[in-house]
C-alpha cells in the first residue's frame, strides 16, 4: 500500500488535492500532514499550494519543513503543483524571495509589456483558465496523455529553468514558458492537475505508479 | 492557440438547493447541488461557480459542506461567493475545496479585505463580485453603479472605477454582474462588460442576463470577457454547456472541447 504525504503548509487547496488523489488511488494511504516525519517516511510526497511565495517559505519554515521537503525531493516520487512548483526554484520576484534552491532557475512576474496576443489584445494576468500544454520531453507522468491537451491554470508568476534539459512541457501565453519541469524523481507542473478533469487525474495516476525515474 | 474562453455555469444556492431568481427576486427550486454540479462536471463545464445566498445565519455552513461534497467527486475549479466577511472566511472556503472565493458586499464595506485575503492566500484566488446598475439617463453618457446586498443598496460607487479599485487592492478576477440583465434572458450587458474588461488588466468574467448562446458569443466578441458565466440556460436543459462551447467554437472562439 503506497503511502502519499501531501505536505500542509497552511496554503490554500490541499484538500483538493488530496481528494483527487483518493480518487485515482482508493487503495494509497494518502496524508495531508505538516509531520516532518511522516514526509520523511512516505513512499511519496506531493508538494501542492497556492499563494504567495514568500509566505510558502515563512509557513514551511514555521513548521519545520524545510528539510524533510529537500530531503524528499532528493529521494522519492515527488510532484510540486503550482507554488509547490515555483517553491523548488532559487528565487522569485513575488516579495524577493529565496525559495528551497532544490532546482536551479527563478520564478518571475508576467512582464506587462508582452502581455498582449498576435491580434493585440491584451493578455489578463492572472493567467487563469484552460490552456495547452505541449510536452517538449517524453515522461512517465504524461503516459495516457497527448501533448497539446488542455489543463487548468491560475497564476501570475512562472518559472523560468536555469538548466537546459529541465522542462517537460510549455505553454504559451503569450510566449512559451515552462509549465512543467521533471529532474530525476522530481516532477513539478505550474497547472492544477486536481483540477484540470480527466488529464489531470490521469496525471496524477501516472504520479501514483511512477517509479521516480525518467524513463519511459 | 492557447488560452481558452470559459464557459461558468452557476449555482445560486440557499438552505441546501439551487435556486434562480429574476432580478434577484422570486426564487425558482432548480435542485441538488451536488447533482446538477456533476452534470454540468460531465457536459466540460470549465468551472463552476456557487453564490450561496442563505439568507438566515443558522444555514450558512451548509455551503461548505455541500463544497466538500461537489469537491470530492467534480475536479474542475469551483469559486465560492456569498456572505464572505473575513479573511477566516476565505480560508474556511478555501479548505472545503473551493478554489476561488467572490467578495461582494464586504468588499465595499470593508475593502481592506480584499487586501488582506489577497496578501494571504494569493490574488488567484480573491474574486470581487460586483453587481453594477445603469444609473445614467437616456442620452447621458453611460455610467453605472455598484449596488450591494443582493442589489438593494446604491453605493454611489462608479462600476468601472470600482474594477480598478478592487485590481489595485488584490484582486484576481473580476464577476461582472449586470443587474438590469440578470435573469432577463435578453443577453449582457455588453457596454458595461466591455468598459470593465477593457479597464482592467485581470480577467472578467461576464454575468447576467444570458438567454441564448449567441449571447455568449458576444460576451466574449463585443463584451471582450474572459470568461463567460451563465444560470438558467444551463439549469432549464434548454442548452447543454457542450452545445454551448460548440457553439462558440463555431464563432470563432477558443474553447475546450
Amino acid at each position: 500500500m503506497s503511502h502519499i504525504a501531501v505536505v500542509d503548509y497552511g496554503m490554500g487547496n490541499l484538500r483538493s488535492v488530496a481528494k483527487a488523489l483518493e480518487h485515482v488511488a482508493p487503495e494509497a494511504r494518502i496524508r495531508v500532514t505538516s509531520d516532518a516525519g511522516e514526509i520523511a517516511q512516505a513512499d511519496r510526497v506531493v508538494f501542492p499550494g497556492v499563494g504567495a511565495m514568500p509566505d510558502c517559505i515563512r509557513e514551511l519554515d514555521a513548521r519545520g519543513l524545510r528539510g524533510a521537503l529537500i530531503e524528499a525531493a532528493r529521494a522519492k516520487p515527488f510532484l510540486g503543483i503550482c507554488l509547490g512548483m515555483q517553491a523548488l526554484f532559487e528565487s522569485s520576484e513575488e516579495g524577493h524571495a529565496a525559495g528551497l534552491g532544490v532546482l536551479p532557475g527563478k520564478v518571475r512576474l508576467f512582464p506587462a509589456a508582452a502581455m498582449h496576443d498576435a491580434q493585440g489584445q491584451r493578455l489578463k494576468v492572472p493567467h487563469i483558465g484552460w490552456n495547452e500544454v505541449n510536452q517538449t520531453a517524453p515522461h512517465p507522468l504524461w503516459q495516457g496523455i497527448p501533448s497539446g491537451s488542455r489543463f487548468y491554470f491560475v497564476h501570475s508568476y512562472y518559472v523560468e529553468p536555469g538548466a537546459a534539459g529541465l522542462a517537460a512541457a510549455t505553454t504559451s501565453y503569450p510566449f512559451a514558458f515552462a509549465c512543467a519541469v521533471a529532474s530525476n524523481n522530481i516532477f513539478a507542473v505550474q497547472f492544477h492537475p486536481e483540477k484540470s478533469q480527466a488529464a489531470g487525474l490521469r496525471l496524477l495516476a501516472n504520479f501514483v505508479a511512477w517509479d521516480g525515474t525518467t524513463r519511459v | 492557440m492557447g488560452l481558452a474562453k470559459r464557459i461558468i455555469p452557476c449555482l445560486d444556492v440557499t438552505d441546501g438547493r439551487v435556486v434562480k431568481g429574476v432580478n434577484f427576486v422570486s426564487l425558482r427550486d432548480a435542485g441538488d447541488p451536488v447533482e446538477i454540479a456533476r452534470r454540468y462536471d460531465e457536459q466540460g463545464a470549465d468551472e463552476l461557480t456557487f453564490l450561496d445566498i442563505t439568507a438566515s445565519s443558522d444555514n450558512r455552513g451548509l455551503i461548505l459542506h455541500i463544497i466538500e461534497e461537489v469537491a470530492a467527486q467534480v475536479f474542475i475549479p469551483l469559486t465560492v461567493g456569498g456572505g464572505v466577511r473575513a479573511v477566516d472566511d476565505v480560508r474556511r472556503l478555501l479548505n472545503a475545496g473551493a478554489d476561488k472565493v467572490g467578495i461582494n458586499t464586504s468588499a465595499v464595506t470593508n475593502p481592506q479585505l480584499v487586501a488582506d485575503a489577497s496578501a494571504r492566500f494569493g490574488a488567484q484566488c480573491i474574486v470581487v463580485a460586483i453587481d453594477a446598475k445603469q444609473v445614467s439617463a437616456p442620452g447621458e453618457p453611460l455610467r453605472w453603479h455598484v449596488f450591494t446586498h443582493g442589489g438593494r443598496r446604491d453605493t454611489g460607487l462608479d462600476a468601472v472605477a470600482w474594477a480598478k479599485k478592487m485590481e489595485q487592492m488584490g484582486a484576481g478576477e473580476i464577476l461582472l454582474t449586470s443587474m438590469d440583465r440578470d435573469g432577463t434572458k435578453i443577453g449582457f450587458n455588453l457596454d458595461l462588460t466591455r468598459a470593465v474588461a477593457d479597464a482592467v488588466g485581470i480577467p472578467v468574467i461576464a454575468s447576467g442576463g444570458v438567454g441564448n448562446l449567441d449571447h455568449l458569443v458576444d460576451g466574449i466578441l463585443k463584451g471582450r470577457a474572459d470568461a463567460v458565466l451563465a444560470a438558467s440556460i444551463f439549469h432549464y436543459g434548454e442548452y447543454s454547456v457542450e452545445q454551448a462551447k460548440r457553439y462558440m467554437a463555431e464563432h470563432g472562439i477558443e474553447v475546450r472541447l
